[in-house]
């Protein structure tokens, strides 16, 4: 299945119910749709799957109005429909529950399902008829509950299926219901899954947007993935087996990338196994965040982290850094057994983290770019042995040297530089506390393809420096080239470890995709 | 919170009035008549109209500063309009009622339209009406309109010498058209929706805006409507006059039960809160010794009270449902 054949395949099919069409939307001058169509038809379960950055959360805010579209057309029932907020596509008949259940949570479950519309007598609510069309509604999701009492009293998933029955109460024809389960416990997703299964059967059409692959397998009869803002493919869940949707996902074409493994890296690796590690981690874990792993981190050598977005990535990085603290397992520096409570005591020990989030966990966007670089120093020096102004000006000048950051003006607000310079900046905030362990998250995201390079470059370069690195990244051709072990990483599970020649794209890919339950594979 | 967990603080408001009520009956030989009760209804007839709008502000998640400026420009106005340019008196309630409502409704305007926070607003209201009051006079007006005689001698006998005066009478019609208002009708439900969360209540398709609009017009009407019954209490208009009084009408919503952050609340524990305050002036004035800023110490220490126990039940309740969570479905 590739996705040119897609459209004709839609066309197949009889009856639409939703149809868009060449959908783009841009952000000053940042396309985050490109030209995106998607055909729901009714009855029919429909999974919008990507990474992040993807286009899912603007594909859905440009069908429901909430962002306005540059192109693209809507069709509901064949009939064009432009609504320009979400009150006014709840209207038309498109529906949408957001992972945040968005009712009043002190309002009772009644007035939850009917405000706006609560029929009346004499302009007084009739809080008796309310309460019975309230039970009588949530009787056919098999939900008996007291419709009295305040929302907030019941499980979120209760709250998410009031939500949906007053989406489909407003006559809804389509539910749009964006990571409904992100939330929610296995047995509460069966529950949800039920509802979804009486909806199917009144033939409303259901946009379901999750990370959960084995949830896309259990309910869904479609799939469409998008992939930077296109359409990257279509089809039914029985033609798109789970390895082929994990490749639609994250891009990989498996012809090419495998031969450009840097012979260092591969070579590297037996080296690099005789060393003694600098950090290690055994058992290492926090229950409902990451399941325990064992983790070495030598000198000279990059660890890679592989997965889906939700699969676990940033939490273990996190919990490395002491940013999450581990409740079970043990932490190991120089030999020696550490608690890692805090960033600050990260920190101390010679560990470095640069967030995924730049915009809102790194940089401080006001502050020039040698402030932003000489901070983490700063902090690891404490607040009474301040830097001097010369020492910071030195430092700041070396790394813009250095890093090439551009433009090489160390009094220039960081927010004005591009995300390429910004992420460079960022290494040298952490470069200049000389860290013995740099932990990177996403390091190439958001950058131009030739700060890629460089960055990487940059990588390998503190690597052959005897720095110990942990990477993680979305981009599998990437981290093949410099990883000399990449750990795979689904459902908060550590599931894989490849090594050596082990570590490929394909590799890689197939043990994402292994369809086994997380927790019963080995690490 | 439950339903239960809900009326615990109005339970708790009146448990605290009916105690206070029995101490002073205790203290004071003639305190326990309906007579008292009666001048209590009066003497904080103001108070507690100008309360029942600030619970509809309070509980949409706001705060409305301007309401008692906006008692002492009703005040001026009414004297000034009667006495120097010969309104009729019914004609200037009016004029008042409308002049409020529509200084409300363009407060709340000004908060949906830029996104200001309340406080801000009604700060500034606060000061422009009283700065109005103050341009068009600084000294006290005596009205001398026959209607206000007329009025003043207007009540309802009771037995043991008690009445029910107009201005008691007023609150206590405000006091149940607001609960009916809050309680039973789409726009109460509106009111508690926003309180709850703001951006929920949007996405629901409510009109948040005019929702918006209409509660600090109601609030500002309100103030107006209290403007009217304390130029009747006084007989007279005066720039001075209500200086804080939305302090104490957001101590009496408090102490009534709705919680400061909005969602939660009921008109019935605004007007026991208001009782309670009339309660310790009445006590003190029995008294005759004590200084009358015991009354503000007082209602102090049953804020601090009242709000220490509200932050405890809240706590209660959330460890409650943590407890409950996941066994509501059948």
């Amino acid at each position: 299945m590739t996705p040119s054949d897609t459209p004709t395949d839609d066309r197949r099919d009889p009856a639409p119910l939703l149809e868009l069409a060449g959908f783009s939307k841009s952000f000053a001058g940042f396309r985050a749709l490109d030209g995106v169509s998607l055909t729901l038809r009714q009855g029919e379960v429909h999974a919008l799957l990507g990474e992040n950055g993807a286009g899912k959360s603007t594909l859905i805010k440009c069908m429901t109005g909430v962002v306005h579209r540059d192109a693209g057309t809507l069709r509901l029932d064949g009939a064009l429909i432009a609504p320009r907020s979400a009150a006014e596509a709840t209207q038309a008949g498109i529906a949408t529950v957001y992972q945040e259940v968005n009712l009043a949570p002190n309002l009772s479950v009644a007035q939850n399902l009917f405000l706006g519309r609560q029929p009346t007598r004499f302009g007084l609510v009739r809080e008796g008829e309310m309460r019975r069309r309230a039970a009588a509604v949530l009787a056919g999701f098999d939900l008996h509950i007291d419709v009295a009492a305040p929302l907030e009293s019941y499980s979120v998933a209760v709250q998410h299926i009031v939500a949906i029955a007053r989406a489909v109460d407003q006559s809804a024809r389509v539910l749009i219901l964006d990571e409904p389960t992100a939330s929610l416990d296995a047995h509460e997703v069966e529950i949800l899954f039920a509802v979804m299964r009486k909806l199917k059967a009144r033939g409303i059409g259901i946009v379901f947007v999750t990370h959960f692959l084995d949830q896309v397998y259990a309910i869904c009869d479609r799939i469409t993935v998008l992939r930077n803002g296109r359409l990257a493919g279509s089809a039914t869940t029985a033609e798109l087996p789970r390895l082929d949707l994990v490749k639609m996902m994250l891009g990989r074409e498996l012809a090419h990338a495998t031969a450009e493994r840097a012979p260092a890296a591969a070579s590297g690796e037996a080296a690099g196994e005789r060393e003694a590690a600098f950090a290690a981690f055994e058992g290492y874990g926090k229950a409902g965040y990451v399941a325990p792993f064992d983790l070495a981190l030598r000198p000279g050598h990059v660890v890679g982290l592989a997965g889906l977005l939700g699969s676990g990535r940033t939490e273990t990085t996190r919990l490395v850094f002491g940013a999450a603290t581990a409740d079970t397992g043990t932490a190991t520096v120089d030999g020696a057994k550490v608690a890692l409570a805090s960033p600050a005591e990260a920190l101390h020990l010679g560990f470095g983290y640069c967030p995924e989030e730049r915009k809102t966990e790194g940089i401080v966007a006001e502050l020039t770019v040698r402030e932003n670089i000489v901070l983490a120093l700063q902090a690891k020096r404490g607040a009474l042995k301040p830097l001097s102004r010369r020492e910071q000006d030195e430092i700041a000048a070396r790394f813009i040297r250095l890093l090439d950051i551009r433009p090489p003006d160390p009094e220039r607000p960081i927010g004005l530089l591009s995300g390429g310079n910004q992420q460079k900046a960022l290494l040298a905030r952490w470069l200049a506390t000389e860290p013995r362990l740099l932990i990177l998250d996403e390091p190439t995201r958001g950058i131009d393809v030739g700060a890629h390079a460089e960055i990487i470059a940059l990588i390998r370069r503190l690597c052959a420096d005897g720095m110990a690195l942990l990477v993680v990244s979305s981009e599998l051709e990437e981290i093949v080239t410099y990883a000399d072990e990449v750990i795979v990483l689904r459902d908060r599970h550590h599931v894989a470890r490849l090594t050596g020649e082990d570590v490929t794209v394909p590799g890689i890919l197939a043990a994402i995709a292994a369809d086994v339950p997380a927790g019963e594979q080995a690490a | 919170m439950n339903a239960t967990s809900r009326l615990l603080p109005v339970a708790a408001t009146t448990a605290v009035f009916l105690i206070g009520f029995l101490v002073c009956s205790l203290t004071f030989p003639n305190f326990a008549s309906l007579r008292v009760v009666m001048n209590l209804f009066t003497d904080n007839a103001f108070l507690g109209i100008v309360a029942v709008g600030m619970t509809f502000v309070i509980i949409s998640g706001g705060i409305d500063l301007s309401v008692g400026s906006v008692i002492g420009f009703s005040t001026v106005f009414l004297a000034i309009a009667i006495e120097r340019w010969g309104v009729p008196p019914l004609a200037a309630f009016l004029a008042v009622l409308v002049i409020s409502a529509l200084f409300g409704a363009a407060m709340g305007a000004a908060i949906e339209y830029f996104e200001l926070p309340p406080f801000i607003v009604t700060l500034a209201g606060m000061f422009l009406a009283r700065g109005a009051s103050f341009l068009m006079s600084t000294e006290s007006i005596p009205i001398t309109a026959d209607l206000y005689s007329h009025l003043a001698e207007q009540a309802l006998r009771l037995p043991g010498g008690a009445r029910l005066t107009v201005p008691a009478m007023i609150m206590i019609l405000v006091v149940l058209g607001g609960m009916v208002l809050l309680h039973l009708t789409r726009f109460g439900a509106n009111v508690y929706a926003l309180g709850g969360s703001r951006v929920s209540t949007a996405l629901m398709g409510v009109n948040v805006t005019r929702t918006t609009v209409l509660i600090y017009t109601l609030s500002s009407a309100l103030a107006g409507l209290s403007g009217i019954v304390f130029s009747l209490y006084t007989s007279s208009g005066y720039s001075l006059s209500a200086v804080g009084v939305e302090l104490d009408a957001i101590a009496a919503v408090v102490i009534g039960g709705t919680l400061l952050s909005g969602g939660y609340g009921f008109v019935f524990g605004t007007f026991v809160g208001v009782l309670i305050q009339g309660l310790i002036q009445t006590y003190i004035s029995f008294d005759g010794s004590l200084s009358s800023w015991w009354a503000k110490i007082a209602t102090g220490l049953l804020l601090f009270a009242f709000i220490g126990f509200q932050q405890v039940t809240l706590g209660l309740a959330r460890r409650s449902r943590r407890h409950a969570t996941g066994g509501a479905h059948a």
